[in-house]
C-alpha cells in the first residue's frame, strides 16, 4: 500500500520569470515599466541640465505680461495691451467656434454624403462616391490652403465696391462678399432689458428653451391621447405658435434692429464679419472630414439587415420614413464610434489655422507668444494639456451620447 | 552585460548632449561646414538664383564667415528658416549662426540668450500701400487690413503705432514673405508692412513697381545683424570680426580688385594687420592669419557686397542712407583692427 506523498512544493526559482508562462508576460511589462521610467527621466533630467547649461528656466510668469500684439478675430475683448493668457483664451475660444462649427456641418455632409451614395440613383451614387474619394484621400492641409487661395484670388477686395462705377455690388444691400470675408447684418436691441448685448440673447435664448420644454409637454400628450384612443392630434399648427409667439414678443419688446454693414474707409464696417480664413478652415474641416463620416454612415447602414427595411416596407413605409424611422436609428450604433474619432480629428486638424492665419490657439499661444516670449517648452506644454483636454471632453461627451443609442439589453 | 550596454549608451549621449554646448568654432572646423540659418527667400538678401546658389546681402555674412573659417566660401549649408522657427533653430545648434533680418533687441539678447555680433543693415518698419488707394502717410491708415509677418518685432511695433496714434486696423497675420506678396497683390490686405529694405526687395518683383509706394513713415529702429548663441565667445568673436573686417575693409579702400597685391603688404599698419602680413591677429581668433583676406575675397568688402546685391544699381535700389560708413555721415563703424 502505498501512502500519499504531498505533492512536491513549487519552488520559486529566478529561471522561472523567464520560462514560466505564468510568469513571464508579468516580467516583460516591469521590464517594459522600467524602460520607459528610465526613458522619460533621462529626458527630463537632459532637458532641465540642457536649460541650466542655456541659463534658462521654466517660469509661466510671462503669461501676465501684456502681449503687445493684436489679433484680428476675437470672441473677448482684446487688445495690444491685454495678457499673453488672455491672448491664449481668444485663442482656445476661435479654435472651438471652428471645432464645434466644423463639427456640424461636417456631420451634415456625411450624412447626406453617406446616405445619398447607397441612393438607387446611378448619378447620384457615383458622384458621392467621386466626392468621398477626392476628398478623403487629399491633405486637409491642402484642401484649407486651395480654398483660401480660391476665396482671395476670386472674390472682389472692399475697393471694387468703391465709387461710381464699381465692379461689385452687395448682394440685397444687406450682404457683403469679399476677399477678406462674409459681411452680413447683425442683430442688436435698441432696449434690451440689460446693457450687455450677451445677456439681452441669453433671454432670447431662455425664450426658445421655454417653448422647448411646452413642445415637449404637449408632444407627450399627443403620444398619451394616441396610445388611448389610436389617433394622433394635429400638432403642427399649435407648435408653430408655441415656437413663433414667445421669440416674436421677446424680440419685439427688446426692439430688435439690424445694423448693416457698410463700406467706411479702406472696409466695410459694422454687421458681423466671417473672416476668410474662418471661412477657409471650417468649409476645409467640413468637407473634408464630412467624406470620412460618410463612409462611416455607409457602413452604419450596409449593417443593417436588408430584411429590416424589407419589413418597414411591407408595413407600408414610405423609403423616406424607413430610413428615418428604422434603419438610422439602428445604424447609429455603428456609426457613432468612429464618429467620436473624426471630431477628435477636426478640433486637433483646426491648429492647421496656421497656414490660413486663422487665429486659433496654436496661432496665439503656440505661435506668436511662444515666438515674442521664447518661452518653447512652457508654451507647448499648454498646448498639449488644451488639446489633451479638449480631446478628452469630446470623447466623453461622445461616449455619453454613445450610450444613450446603444442596444439595450435586457 | 545587456545593462552594461544601457547605462554606457546613456552616458555617451549624456556627454554629447554637453558637449553641443560649447566649441562651436571646433565643431565647424570639424565638420568643413557651416551651417547658416537665413530666409526662407527675400530677393536681395537671402535667395537661391536660377541655378539654386544661394545669394544676396545676408548670404554673404554666411559666405564671409565661411571663408575666414574654413577658407572656402562655397562651404555653407544654408538652412531657411521662418520667423518663427530661426531662434529654435539657433537655440538647439541645428545652426551655428543666424543672417536673417532679425533686429538686435534687448530681449533677444537678454532674455533669449543670444549675441548680437553687430549690425549689417540700420533698417526701420515701413508701410507699402497701392497708389490707387491715395494715401499719403501712415496716418491716413484708420481702419485698414494690414498684412504681416507672425513672429516678428514688426508685429510689435504695428500695434504701438496703431495705438498711439489711436486709429485702428485689422491684422493678417501671414508666415513667409512670399504668401504676404500674394496677399497683397490679391488686395486682401491694404498695406504690407515689414522692414523698408523688405519692402523696397519686394516690391522690385512686383510686376509693375511703380503702382506702389512706400509711405514716409519710419516707425521703429530696425538694427538687422548676424547673431549666434550666447555663451560661446570664441565663436562670438569670430563672427563678428568677419563682418567688422568687411566694414573695415570698405573704409581701408581693400576691395575684391586689389586684395591681391595689398595682401602683399602696404603702407598702411592697419591694412597690414587685417589682411595678415603684420601681427598675429588670426591667430588670436583661433584662424589662419589670411582669415580676413578670405573673408573680403569671398564677395568683397562692405560695400561690393551692398552695391551688388541692394544697391541702387539693382533692382531693389536702396540708397546707402544710414548704412554709409561713418566717414561719409553713415552708422556704418569698424572698431580699430589692433
Amino acid at each position: 500500500m502505498s501512502t500519499l506523498t504531498d505533492p512536491p512544493k513549487a519552488q520559486f526559482q529566478l529561471s522561472m520569470l523567464v520560462n514560466d508562462t505564468r510568469y513571464r508576460s508579468l516580467t516583460f511589462q516591469a521590464i517594459a515599466a522600467l524602460v520607459l521610467a528610465l526613458a522619460i527621466w533621462y529626458l527630463g533630467n537632459n532637458l532641465i541640465q540642457n536649460l541650466r547649461a542655456a541659463g534658462l528656466n521654466i517660469s509661466y510668469g510671462f503669461l501676465g505680461d501684456p502681449s503687445g500684439y493684436d489679433i484680428n478675430q476675437r470672441l473677448i475683448e482684446y487688445d495690444s495691451q491685454s495678457s499673453h493668457a488672455r491672448a491664449a483664451v481668444v485663442g482656445v475660444l476661435n479654435t472651438l467656434l471652428v471645432a464645434v462649427l466644423a463639427c456640424i456641418t461636417a456631420t451634415i455632409f456625411g450624412v447626406v454624403a453617406g446616405v445619398l451614395r447607397l441612393s438607387n440613383n446611378w448619378l447620384v451614387s457615383k458622384l458621392m462616391a467621386v466626392y468621398v474619394e477626392i476628398f478623403r484621400n487629399i491633405p486637409v492641409l491642402i484642401w484649407i490652403i486651395i480654398i483660401f487661395t480660391i476665396m482671395t484670388a476670386v472674390m472682389p477686395g472692399p475697393r471694387e465696391f468703391r465709387g461710381d462705377n464699381a465692379t461689385s455690388s452687395m448682394l440685397f444691400d444687406l450682404f457683403a462678399f469679399t476677399n477678406r470675408g462674409v459681411y452680413i447684418p447683425m442683430p442688436w436691441f435698441e432696449s434690451g432689458f440689460f446693457a450687455s448685448g450677451a445677456l439681452n440673447w441669453l433671454v432670447v435664448i431662455a425664450a426658445l428653451v421655454g417653448s422647448f420644454l411646452v413642445m415637449r409637454r404637449i408632444e407627450a400628450n399627443a403620444t398619451k391621447t394616441q396610445e388611448k384612443t389610436g389617433v394622433r392630434p394635429k400638432t403642427k399648427l399649435i407648435a408653430l405658435g408655441v415656437w413663433l409667439v414667445p421669440l416674436a414678443l421677446v424680440l419685439f419688446v427688446m426692439g430688435l434692429s439690424w445694423e448693416v454693414p457698410e463700406l467706411k474707409g479702406f472696409n466695410f464696417k459694422g454687421g458681423i464679419k466671417i473672416g476668410g480664413p474662418l471661412i477657409a478652415l471650417w468649409f476645409a474641416l467640413s468637407i473634408y472630414t464630412g467624406a470620412f463620416i460618410a463612409e462611416n454612415v455607409r457602413a452604419g447602414i450596409q449593417a443593417i439587415n436588408k430584411g429590416q427595411t424589407e419589413a418597414a416596407a411591407a408595413l407600408g413605409l414610405r423609403p423616406g420614413r424607413i430610413m428615418n424611422l428604422v434603419v438610422l436609428p439602428q445604424a447609429l450604433r455603428v456609426i457613432i464610434p468612429p464618429l467620436i474619432s473624426n471630431f477628435l480629428n477636426i478640433t486637433k486638424n483646426s491648429s492647421l489655422a496656421i497656414a490660413v492665419g486663422y487665429a486659433d490657439i496654436t496661432a496665439t499661444l503656440g505661435g506668436i507668444t511662444l515666438n515674442q516670449t521664447g518661452r518653447a517648452i512652457e508654451c507647448v506644454l499648454l498646448l498639449m494639456l488644451f488639446y489633451l483636454t479638449a480631446s478628452l471632453l469630446i470623447s466623453m461627451v461622445m461616449n455619453v451620447y454613445n450610450a444613450s443609442v446603444k442596444l439595450k439589453e435586457r | 552585460m545587456k545593462n552594461k550596454v544601457i547605462l554606457g549608451a546613456l552616458t555617451v549621449a549624456g556627454l554629447a548632449a554637453g558637449a553641443a554646448a560649447a566649441g562651436t568654432l571646433d565643431d565647424v572646423k570639424a565638420r568643413g561646414k557651416l551651417n547658416c540659418g537665413v530666409t526662407t527667400g527675400l530677393v536681395g538678401f537671402a535667395a537661391p538664383n536660377a541655378n539654386g546658389e544661394w545669394e544676396g546681402f545676408d548670404v554673404a555674412v554666411c559666405r564671409a564667415v565661411a571663408a575666414a573659417v574654413l577658407g572656402d566660401s562655397t562651404a555653407v549649408e544654408f538652412v531657411p528658416t521662418t520667423g518663427k522657427t530661426r531662434f529654435t533653430a539657433l537655440a538647439s545648434g541645428e545652426i551655428d549662426m543666424l543672417a536673417r533680418n532679425t533686429t538686435w533687441t534687448f530681449s533677444r539678447d537678454v532674455d533669449l540668450k543670444f549675441e548680437f555680433v553687430g549690425v549689417n543693415y540700420y533698417d526701420g518698419q515701413g508701410f507699402m500701400v497701392p497708389k490707387e488707394l491715395g494715401v499719403s502717410s501712415a496716418k491716413e491708415l484708420d481702419g485698414a487690413t494690414v498684412c504681416i509677418q507672425t513672429g516678428t518685432t514688426t508685429e510689435l511695433n504695428l500695434a504701438d503705432f496703431f495705438r498711439s496714434n489711436n486709429i485702428s486696423y485689422e491684422p493678417v497675420p501671414i508666415e513667409t514673405n512670399a504668401e504676404a506678396q500674394q496677399q497683397y497683390l490679391a488686395g486682401a490686405c491694404d498695406v504690407y508692412t515689414t522692414d523698408a529694405s523688405g519692402l523696397a526687395a519686394t516690391r522690385a518683383t512686383f510686376d509693375d513697381p511703380s503702382a506702389h509706394v512706400l509711405l514716409p513713415e519710419i516707425i521703429s529702429k530696425e538694427p538687422l545683424g548676424p547673431l549666434v548663441r550666447h555663451g560661446d565667445h570664441e565663436w562670438g568673436d569670430v563672427v563678428r570680426w568677419s563682418l567688422n573686417a568687411l566694414v573695415a575693409a570698405e573704409e581701408l579702400g581693400v576691395t575684391s580688385a586689389n586684395i591681391g597685391e595689398m595682401a602683399a603688404g602696404t603702407e598702411n599698419p592697419e591694412i597690414n594687420r587685417l589682411l595678415g602680413t603684420e601681427g598675429t591677429l588670426g591667430e588670436m581668433l583661433g584662424l589662419s592669419a589670411d582669415w580676413a583676406k578670405n573673408a573680403i575675397g569671398a564677395g568683397g568688402n562692405y560695400g561690393e557686397v551692398f552695391a551688388k546685391n541692394i544697391g541702387e544699381d539693382t533692382p531693389i535700389g536702396l540708397a546707402r542712407g544710414l548704412n554709409a560708413q561713418w566717414t561719409e555721415g553713415g552708422l556704418l563703424y569698424a572698431p580699430p583692427f589692433r
